[in-house]
């Protein structure tokens, strides 16, 4: 198997012309997982319409423009799209040799936050400004270096039928790839993005087949943590209050608790069929903070109401599911842990989104999938899918 | 599992593998439940709270109905004023919020830029006054007092002054028409409370925040009709209040106006007597006290004696009832609610309750005939009767031998219904009341309507009191203690009566019955309440409801809703018992006790019947009273601590009767010169465009007289008519304030 070349994949089934072949059994096209690539565009073009809905009179962040943050909504899904292409391309595999640069890179951007090129935005130091009005959120690329960095580590010797399960030294080993980027991630502070990474980390050692002891020692040491952080005031007061507010937002409406609080009245009020796109009164009135990029979901809430916002979960649904069945239905134990990996983060990271805009969950910063505005998630996700993608196409046809 | 793996997949990856399938469809579950929860079962709500959010109300007031007299003369409108005002949802969407152009109107307005700023800042915690508390979508008044000149040069440079509008807008005004100021029959207003806006949210007639309440008068009791309706915009706003939209607008719709029955005229006569009469009073010498006639407080009614309608009614001591326009200061509230200027928000035409004195013996003379005494007797008027050992003395312990009912009415011989009432309080079984005790004297008062309100269209009328057997009882119950524990066997006078009324007050004695029979003792009237009395006796019979308003006038003027007069009821007499009592009352007039006050009076052409009374009150001077009627009116007076009926209210009285029907000292008729020669019947006319006639009210008396007496008057609390008041509005009252401190001088002459 050399997986460098996805297009013409070798060893099955006879070479045939024209379009064909792009349809032919076993073909690229055959092989490729249809329901989620549908599901990632249309997220991603529903977005586009509540990003452009959220911030089409703020005259303050789009420059007069009423379409800028729609097209640039469009623009970084072309980026992506174009990424997951590439990720397909190459092959997870091919990748997989490449993992110790890609991990070196994303952990040295991370390290770049730390230094004066670093910029902080609504209270987490953790973007670079590129310039021309692009920046650059690095714990989104990490998210995926640590996937596929463990993965690497992890599945290493099980691929290769030494052994049945990771062995404690590679745990400990992938162990500590993950905590470097991790260490520093909480110290921007991005709490929002250390939470996903623990759970990307519960996930990838799920799925590798690692000792129980493991995985609940890992889950211990998260909750001992937690309590260390809260006991400890590691974390900013702002954070704490943030929690405090989620727990209950009346105790402070008009401070932290507003957000929440005015997120829920947005949802809420949207009923079953929603106000309609850009009708809808909290969001022409910005009444809900971080409308395109955190709080997105209340933007479809609200105008799309209950059907509009059930069928963003449904979209995310059909990602998890099909990507569960590739994690499952692939037999080497590298692209399962990927692929378990990348719906741990999916997972998580969009139950926390809707969660806190509903308010079950504590507010955190956090992008919704392909749906909120932001460069460097939408990159991640896509990547995300090319691997998933990567990962599908190249299993053997179980029939 | 369909596909097991062929390399190195254990069982254990794949059962995780299908546990965090579960896991992940479960969070989505929880999601969608939640969005469920939020959208579907109580999505109402939160649509509710949305659009509490995005919706902000700007009103515009309604402008307040005018109350008019009889003849349509405003006596409480409203006056326009030119008032600037900035708009903070304009100004806050310039780049300097506004800045220039508020420094841009100071230049204009003559004031500094710093005042105009402060005005239109929004109060809070940390901001000082001046600034504005009402709500910031409100346009912020910055002066009612602009010159039309200034107005023009905003409104003509519409363009340098974006947010700043200078529009007319209507204040209230008690104008007081010929110095008539009627100031408790008008009342007053203040601002809403925030209870009676909740009290009010779902009624018919919520109440919006800017909104004045009538308080107290006329202009409580119309207050519903008087108010109208406040037209309301609502904005939808953005977060920061930013206006993005208007949702709908209700326009203001007027007040309608009140026509009353008042006389403007008729009312400053009486208003004028009666202040005259108790400045006479306060020089005449008491010889019961040693002292000059304090003549604290006194009442004039003029009724229609065939309607009902008040023709005026006034109260003294008085008070400028524009001092509540706009906000009242706290210094001029102490003043009108304090006891030094003795309470001058009191109507005590319908809330000063005393004992009648003589002008009650109509009744116990309708009660002795009903209880089977004939009418013309004979009945001993002794100068005093005795009853075991007590003495109670005729007036002037004077006596005048055997005479009718009709002539003990005349020359108010006490004796003889002291007799008539003790021999029914004998009947009646005493001091223990038989079962079927008739207790005549006492319900008759009652049929005359006593101890009850007359149901006047004015708020919080007192009932009075008739002191019956229930009364005594109930008056006991709730007083014997207190009577029982400072009570004191031959201790000081004060001490004996509780120790007498512990033992037992619950019974009436033979001296109540006596006492109450002349109109003493625990007996308690309201002027008004003898004005309808007297008033049916003039009428034939038929107890009115006195009523002020006569009629609603839409704004537009198209619908009229007339005030018919309703009665209560019926004299409790016979109608030669009626005319045996009205020949006895002119009897009064041309031979009686009130004789002297009516000498020369055209009693041919225009018959009078009077009553007077002269009461006594425990520990205070004599109260006068003087009940008086023709075939058209009924004039009732009484001055508190002023001395005799006669002596003290007789001219004024005799005055205003003048005034009425035009007749001069000597007796002759001027019918030119009367104010109110018939009652007025018609409504004032009102046009087309809804405007009504009003006449030009003369001033009372004319010029020479007046400076004459002008001086020297001594009212409490309007001795300062300007009563200005300082800026201390209460923020939503703000637009309707109309005074400041500087010009009180030309204000009063646009008054006048």
């Amino acid at each position: 198997m050399t997986g460098a070349n996805g297009f013409s994949v070798s060893g099955y089934g006879p070479e045939r012309a024209g379009w064909t072949r792009l349809f032919a059994r076993d073909s690229l096209a055959r092989r490729l997982d249809w329901p989620i690539l549908f599901a990632a565009i249309a997220l991603s073009f529903i977005g586009a319409a509540l990003v452009y809905s959220a911030t089409r009179n703020r005259t303050e962040l789009n420059q007069g423009d009423p379409y800028y943050f729609l097209f640039r909504h469009l623009l970084n899904t072309g980026i992506g799209f174009a990424l997951m292409i590439g990720t397909v391309w190459l092959g997870h595999r091919t990748l997989r040799t490449a993992v110790p640069i890609l991990y070196g890179l994303s952990v040295f951007l991370v390290l770049l936050v730390l230094t004066p090129l670093g910029a902080t935005v609504n209270g987490a130091h953790a973007w670079i400004i590129v310039g021309g009005g692009f920046s650059l959120q690095p714990s989104e690329f990490v998210k995926i270096t640590i996937i596929l960095g463990m993965a690497m580590l992890l599945a290493a010797r099980v691929d290769a039928g030494d052994k049945a399960i990771p062995d404690h030294r590679t745990v400990l080993q992938s162990l500590g790839l993950a905590v470097v980027p991790i260490l520093v991630v909480l110290l921007m502070p991005d709490l929002g993005s250390v939470m996903v990474m623990v759970i990307i980390v519960l996930g990838v050692l799920l799925a590798s087949g690692a000792s129980n002891r493991w995985i609940f020692g890992l889950i211990g040491a998260g909750a001992l943590g937690a309590i260390a952080v809260w006991q400890l005031k590691i974390l900013d007061e702002y954070q704490i209050n943030r929690f405090a507010a989620f727990a209950n937002p009346k105790l402070d409406p008009a401070g932290v608790g507003y957000n929440t609080n005015q997120a829920r009245i947005a949802i809420g009020s949207g009923g079953l069929f929603g106000t309609g796109l850009g009708k809808g009164s909290q969001t022409t009135g910005q009444f809900v903070p971080e409308q395109q990029t955190d709080f997105v979901f209340t933007v479809a809430g609200e105008e799309l109401g209950f059907l509009g916002a059930g069928l963003i979960l449904l979209l995310l649904g059909v990602v998890l599911w099909r990507a569960c069945r590739i994690a499952r239905e692939t037999t080497e134990l590298y692209g399962t842990i990927v692929a378990a990996g990348i719906i741990a983060w999916f997972a998580f990271q969009s139950f926390e989104n809707v969660g806190m805009t509903l308010g079950i969950m504590p507010v955190a910063g956090l992008p919704l999938p392909f749906v909120s505005y932001g460069g460097s998630s939408m990159f991640a996700v896509w990547v995300a899918i090319g691997l998933l993608q990567s990962i599908r196409v190249q299993r053997p046809m179980s029939a | 599992m369909t596909n097991i793996p062929e390399t190195g997949r254990t069982p254990r990856v794949q059962i995780r593998l299908v546990v965090i399938q579960i896991l992940v469809l479960s969070l989505l579950g929880t999601l969608g439940g939640r969005l469920w929860y939020l959208q579907i079962r109580n999505g109402d709500e939160y649509a509710k709270e949305a659009s509490g959010n995005h919706v902000q109300q700007v009103v515009s007031p309604a402008v307040r109905g005018s109350i008019l007299d009889a003849r349509g003369v405003p006596i409480a409108d409203n006056e326009t004023r030119l008032v600037v005002s900035a708009s903070r949802t304009d100004l806050s969407k310039m780049k300097d919020d506004g800045a220039a152009v508020l420094a841009k109107l100071a230049g204009v307005l003559g004031m500094k830029a710093a005042d105009v700023r402060d005005k239109v800042r929004l109060c809070d915690a940390k901001t000082p006054q001046p600034c504005w508390n009402g709500s910031p979508y409100q346009p912020i008044p910055i002066t009612d007092e602009a010159t039309p000149k200034q107005a023009l040069q905003i409104r003509e440079r519409a363009e340098d002054f974006p947010g700043i509008t200078a529009e007319p807008q209507a204040v209230r005004r008690y104008a007081a028409p010929g110095k008539a100021n009627t100031a408790q029959v008008l009342g007053y207003l203040s601002p809403v409370t925030d209870e009676e806006i909740t009290k009010a949210e779902d009624s018919d007639s919520p109440y919006l925040r800017s909104d004045q309440v009538g308080r107290s008068g006329l202009e409580r009791q119309y207050d519903s009709e008087l108010r109208g309706k406040a037209g309301v915009t609502r904005y939808e706003v953005d977060n920061l209040g930013r206006v993005i939209g208007q949702a709908e607008s209700d326009k203001a719709e007027p007040g309608a106006n009140v026509v009353t029955s008042i006389d403007s005229r008729v009312q400053r006569v009486a208003e004028y007597e009666l202040n005259e009469a108790m400045k006479v009073a306060r020089t005449e010498f008491d010889k019961n006290t040693g002292e000059n006639y304090k003549a604290d407080s006194g009442a004039v009614v003029v009724m229609e004696a065939k309607t009902g309608r008040v023709v005026s009614m006034a109260s003294n001591p008085s008070y400028d009832p524009n001092a509540w326009v706009g906000g009242i200061s706290g210094k001029d509230y102490t003043k009108l609610t304090g006891k030094a200027s003795n309470y001058p928000l009191l109507n005590r035409a319908i809330q000063g309750q005393s004992a009648p004195g003589s002008i009650f013996k109509v009744v116990p003379t309708a009660a002795a005939i009903n209880a089977g005494y004939s009418f013309e007797g004979p009945y001993q008027c002794g100068a005093s009767y005795s009853i075991g050992g007590q003495v109670f003395k005729n007036f002037e312990s004077k006596g005048y031998g055997p005479i009718s009912l009709g002539r003990a009415l005349e020359v108010s011989c006490d004796t003889v219904f002291y007799g008539l009432s003790h021999a029914e309080w004998k009947k009646d079984g005493g001091i223990t009341p038989k079962k079927n005790a008739k207790n005549w004297f006492y319900k008759t008062a009652h049929q005359f309507g006593l101890g009850k309100e007359t149901g006047i269209d004015l708020p919080n009328e007192v009932a009075g009191r008739v002191p019956d057997r229930q009364w005594k009882q109930d008056y006991w119950k709730a007083n014997k203690d207190a009577w029982c524990k400072s009570g004191k066997k031959g201790g000081s006078y004060a001490q004996q009566i509780a120790y007498e009324n512990c033992l037992e007050g619950n019974r009436m004695r033979a001296g109540d019955s006596v006492n109450y029979s002349i109109g003493q003792g625990d007996t308690l009237v309201t002027p008004i309440q003898m004005a309808t009395i007297y008033g049916a006796i003039s009428n034939g019979g038929t107890l009115y409801d006195p009523s002020v308003g006569k009629a609603i006038i839409s704004p537009d003027g198209r619908t009229v809703q007339e005030i018919e007069p309703k009665s209560h009821g019926k004299l409790p007499m016979t109608k030669s018992t009626r005319d045996a009592i009205d020949g006895a009352l002119a009897g009064v007039a041309t031979r009686g006790t009130a004789a002297w006050r009516f000498d020369g009076w055209p009693q041919d052409k225009i018959p009078m019947h009077a009553k007077t009374g002269t009461a006594e009150v425990y520990g205070k001077q004599t109260t006068s009273w003087f009940a008086t009627y023709t075939k058209d009116y009924t004039v009732i007076m009484t001055i508190s601590q002023g001395g005799t009926g006669s002596g003290a209210s007789g001219p004024a009285v005799r005055k205003i009767y003048n005034a009425l029907y035009g007749v001069s000292e000597d007796g002759k008729i001027d019918q030119k010169k009367a104010l109110l020669y018939t009652p007025q019947k018609n409504l004032p006319k009102v046009q087309k465009d809804g405007s009504i006639d009003s006449p030009k009210a003369e001033v009372y008396p004319p010029k020479e007289e007046e400076q004459a007496t002008e001086e020297g008057q001594q009212q409490v609390a309007y001795d300062n008519p300007a009563a200005t008041v300082p800026n201390t509005g209460t923020g939503t009252d703000r637009n309707t304030r109309r005074r400041s401190a500087r010009h009180p001088k030309k204000r009063r002459r646009s008054l006048a």
